[in-house]
Formats: structure tokens, sequence, C-alpha cells
């Protein structure tokens, strides 16, 4: 069985992003990039898949500049068997890293393509949906359980939706996405990481890959939130009350 | 032919809140278009969401509805968007943010082979080459203006930050639309779902929430306490990830960067510390109030009204000031 894990390098979790200069781009001088903690839930959640079923084969698979090596070997030092890494040096949007995305699952033709709901960085959460619509294949989002059946031909998984929780069967292949109680991802170990080094990372070239489109959407501007005025700290619940009352609250 | 087309999950006897929000972002961009929105129903109460439909200011509200559209998939829903807007095409369509949306409408975009915008804010301009739209990025710390250079764009839209349409006379013209056969795709089976029931309000509904930290101490401790205090006031109940990591509260009820996202006119936050990932789901909330024993908690930060005290102490007194003055 070949499982693919699409995974994304983005800044550290909680750092403090700032705005550079007018706003036009992000001051990313001194930030520490890691893999995108719901890409590493589905790096997991494969790795358990792995060591549950035996003869899987873990791939993952990124699209970006060569900085994003770092991450696969992060994803190998977990425990994931070989890499691929899509050469990409600008800011593809989400619709051509799913086009290069779809391309790779062609070639490597996996059973079932595990990725994170959302990338902390954007937060578009677009690419793993599109992926599956390119591919024509059925989809689960939102990820808190995976269970595949004896033969590997279909997958149940629980979705943490707006109502509750929904389960739903895919036939295989097909697109699911972690989401934050799926699993608790494990730390690499030093051995873990020693043969990272050693794994393979193929790198193909767009131009290999067949045509992307052109980049539809772009981020042309930041800005920070509206500063709020500060608020008052009342001294007992009677104060408080009165608070409501004055606010219109109650 | 409109510019813009609200799509609408029709499932339920009414229309939501975020419904009547979605036709505020289409009468949004209507406006910066200088068009008109179209409204389609998708879904198995279509028709019988129509006549209301037809009063939230769009020319028309079309109804799609068949049996391979009676329980949610993402397949099923985007291959009937991308059927209608085959025979229909519009500039820009837009559905509320929901779990729904957040997974076919990425689906529907790739279908198109057409660029989204996820959860929008505002609507900045809509020209027949560009669209520009306002979201958050960076778990919301920063806003980010995003160019759609495409004559078709897909965007979700976050419906506290879009007026909610008051449904008033009729004025759309509705039209059915037949729905073509076989689309659904074969691959996906719904099994089942799990969803509390309650007599609260719905968390995206609610004028008033009532939310809870881990400082409650649980379902035997706290938690019945701040359940009281959402009953006098009329609350729907919210939670923070770490409750519901816990097992304390269902997911449906996690406000917060991985969950809903509110705008409620007064969110009342007890034995919550006010994560970043929390704060991004409540902080443009119209009255944030703090409850909590720690004066250092960054929830004071973004509270207009805060008490630092025991919640075990404060919150009963508050209810029973509360229902002492009937209200």
């Amino acid at each position: 069985m070949k499982l693919l894990v699409t995974l994304k390098r983005t800044p550290q979790r909680d750092a403090r992003i700032r705005i550079s200069g007018e706003g036009a781009a992000l001051d990313l001088d001194n930030v520490q990039f890691e893999v995108n903690p719901f890409d590493e839930l589905a790096v997991e959640e494969a790795l358990r898949i792995k060591e549950a079923r035996g003869e899987v084969e873990v791939v993952v698979v990124s699209v970006g500049a060569e900085e994003c090596e770092q991450q696969l070997v992060s994803a190998m030092a977990m425990g994931a068997d070989r890499a691929v890494r899509v050469h990409h040096e600008g800011q593809p949007d989400s619709l051509q890293v799913a086009k290069a995305l779809a391309a790779v699952v062609e070639r490597e033709e996996p059973d079932l393509v595990l990725s994170g709901k959302l990338a902390v960085d954007d937060e578009c959460g677009q690419v793993p949906a599109m992926l599956a619509g390119l591919l024509g294949w059925p989809q689960a989002s939102q990820a808190s359980d995976i269970e595949l059946s004896e033969d590997a031909s279909e997958a149940t998984v629980v979705c943490e939706v707006d109502a509750g929780l929904e389960t739903v069967s895919l036939a295989l292949p097909a697109v699911i996405m972690a989401d934050l109680r799926l699993n608790e991802p494990r730390y690499a170990s030093l051995p873990g990481i020693m043969k990272a080094k050693k794994k393979p990372i193929a790198t193909l070239g767009i131009e290999e890959l067949g045509a992307l489109g052109s980049t539809r959407s772009r981020v042309t501007g930041f800005r920070a939130l509206e500063d709020k005025p500060p608020g008052i700290k009342v001294g007992s619940v009677e104060e408080l009350v009165q608070a409501f009352e004055e606010k219109k609250l109650i | 032919m409109a510019d813009t087309l609200i799509i609408i999950q029709a499932m339920g006897n009414e229309l939501s809140k975020s419904n009547l929000a979605a036709a505020g972002f289409g009468r949004e961009a209507a406006a910066a278009s200088g068009g008109a929105f179209d409204i389609l129903l998708l879904g198995p109460s279509a028709s019988g969401l129509s006549a209301a439909a037809a009063g939230l200011g769009g020319g028309t509200v079309f109804t799609m509805s068949s049996t391979e559209l009676e329980v949610y998939t993402a397949e099923a829903f985007a291959a009937a968007a991308a059927a209608f807007l085959a025979d229909h095409p519009y500039r820009l369509v837009a559905a509320a943010t929901s779990s729904a949306t957040k997974e076919y409408f990425p689906r529907l975009a790739a279908l198109l082979d057409v660029p989204m915008a996820s959860d929008v804010l505002k609507v900045e301009s809509v020209d027949p080459q560009k669209v520009i739209l306002t979201r958050a990025v960076f778990v919301g710390n920063l806003l980010a203006t995003v160019e759609l250079e495409a004559p078709q764009a897909l965007a979700t839209c976050r419906s506290s930050e879009f007026e909610p349409q008051t449904p008033g006379g009729e004025t759309s013209t509705v039209e059915p639309v037949e729905m073509p056969a076989g689309l659904a795709s074969s691959g996906k089976t719904f099994v089942g779902i799990e969803a509390a029931s309650s007599d609260r309000p719905d968390l995206k509904e609610a004028d008033i929430i009532v939310s809870v930290g881990r400082g409650t101490r649980g379902p035997d401790e706290g938690i019945p306490l701040c359940e009281r205090l959402a009953d006098v006031l009329g609350a729907a109940l919210g939670a923070t990830r770490a409750v519901v990591d816990a097992g304390w509260l269902a997911n449906e009820f996690q406000i917060g960067q991985t969950g809903k996202i509110v705008a409620p006119e007064v969110y009342v936050a007890i034995g919550l510390s006010g994560s970043i990932q929390h704060l991004a789901g409540m902080r443009t909330s119209k009255t944030i109030v703090a409850i909590n024993k720690d004066p250092e908690a960054p929830i004071f930060e973004v509270a207009d009204l805060g008490l630092v005290a025991d919640l075990f102490d404060a919150v009963p007194e508050l209810t029973a000031a509360l229902e002492s003055r009937g209200g």
C-alpha cells in the first residue's frame, strides 16, 4: 500500500509575524520554519497506518523552493520512507499547488493522500479539496479518526463538522484532511534523524509535470488589525451587572 | 444576468443567520460591481426556502434539489453547483463559510478551474478582470488584501462580518432548475451524524455566548455553573479547544482558529486564558466580558469588561444577580 502525504513549509506556529515596510510583504528574516502542524498530523497518521499494517510505503511531497527539503527531511526523520519535491521558486496559488500535486499523484499512484486541513500561515484550506476535485476522488475533511478496511479498499472517517461528528465511508483512492484531534504527532528520534539523511528526495521540475496555469490569486498587501480601545476592569459582580446595564447588554 | 451568485445549502426549515449574512455579502458584491446578485438554493429544502430567499434582495432565486442532494456530501454539492454554473455563468460565486463550504467550495473551484478566496471579511472591489477582497491570515493576527485575477472567481465569506439581510417583501423571481442525473460521485457514503441537541441557541445564531475554558475544571465542577448563567442570559454555550480536547464538551462547541468563528453582541469568557487561536475565533465580538482569576490572562487584553475573580464565586453570584433583576 502506498500513502502520499502532502506537506507545506510554514513559519513556526506562534511566531510573531511582522509586516515589512508599507505592508507589501512580511518580515520573515528572523523566523524559523517547520512542517505545517496540520500536515504533521497527516504524516503521523500515515506512519500509524504503516505500523499497523506493515508493507506500507509513506511518501511525503512538498511544492516549493530548495529550503522546503528541510521539512521533507523532518517528515522522513519521523519515519516517512522517501520524499518528492516539486521545484517552484515563486508564490504559486492554491490551484497551481493542487495541479502540481495531482501530477505527482498520477506518477506515484498512491492508495490514499493525506493532508493537513489547512496551513497555519495563509489558512486558505483549499489545496487538498482542490486536489480531490482535480483527481475526481472522494474526500473527507476535518478528520478526527480514520479506519481502513482490512483489504484497504475503503476508509471510514469521522469528521468534525459544524453540527457535531459525521461519519463517512470513502472508497479508495481518496483524499483525507487531518484535523487537530486525529492524533498526537511523534517527535523524531535520534536514529530517525540519522536515517533520514540517507533517504531519497526526488526533485521534479514544473515542466515535467505539465501546465499549472498562471498565478491568479495573490496577496498584494498586509496590515495589522486595528487596535481596540482598552477595556475596563470592574471590582465586583455588582459593578459588572451595573456595567451590563449601562451598556444596555441586558 | 447578474454578476454575483450566492449559494445557500438548503437543508433545514429556515434560513439561518449565516445564510442571511451571505445575502449581505451578495449585496456588498453587487454594490461593488455595479450589478446585482442571484441566489442558488441547493439541497432538499430548496423549494421550501424559496419564498423566504425571494425576500432577500436578489434578482432571481434558483432552486435545485434531487435525491442525490438529500444528504450533504462535498462531491455531490460541488458537482451540482458546477453543473448549474455551466449553464449560468457568474462573475463571482460565494457562500458563507461553514464546515461544508470549507470542503466543497475548493473542490468546486478545481472543477471550474478558477481561483478562490477563503473566509473573506470584506469586498474591496469587483470588476470584470479582478476581484479584490480582504481576509485574515496568521491566526487572525494580520489582514491580507487578496487579488483574484480571472473572469470568474469563488469566495467563502465569514458570516459574522456581513449584515444579515432581513427577509422583506418578495422581490425575486423563483426558478426551479433541473439537476442533471448521475452527478453524485460514487465513492462517498454518508454513514451517520452525532449531533448534540439543545434548547440553547446555535453558536452561529446567538446574540450572547457564554464560553468556558479549562479554568472551569470540567462538567462536574464549573461547567454547570456556566450553563446556568447561559440559561439566564438566553445564551449559546461555547468552549475552547482545551475543553473539547479534554472531552468536557463536544467538538461543535469549539470556538477558535480551527473551530467556529463568531462575533456576537456579547461574549462572556469564563475561566479561559485567551490563547491566540481562541482569540482568532471571537475577537470581533461587539462586547467581550472576561471572568478569570489570573489578572495576567491574555483575554483581558481584548476584554471590554474584565473581572478578576474566582469563577466559582463570581459566576453563581452573577447568575443570581441577573435572575433577581428578572433579566
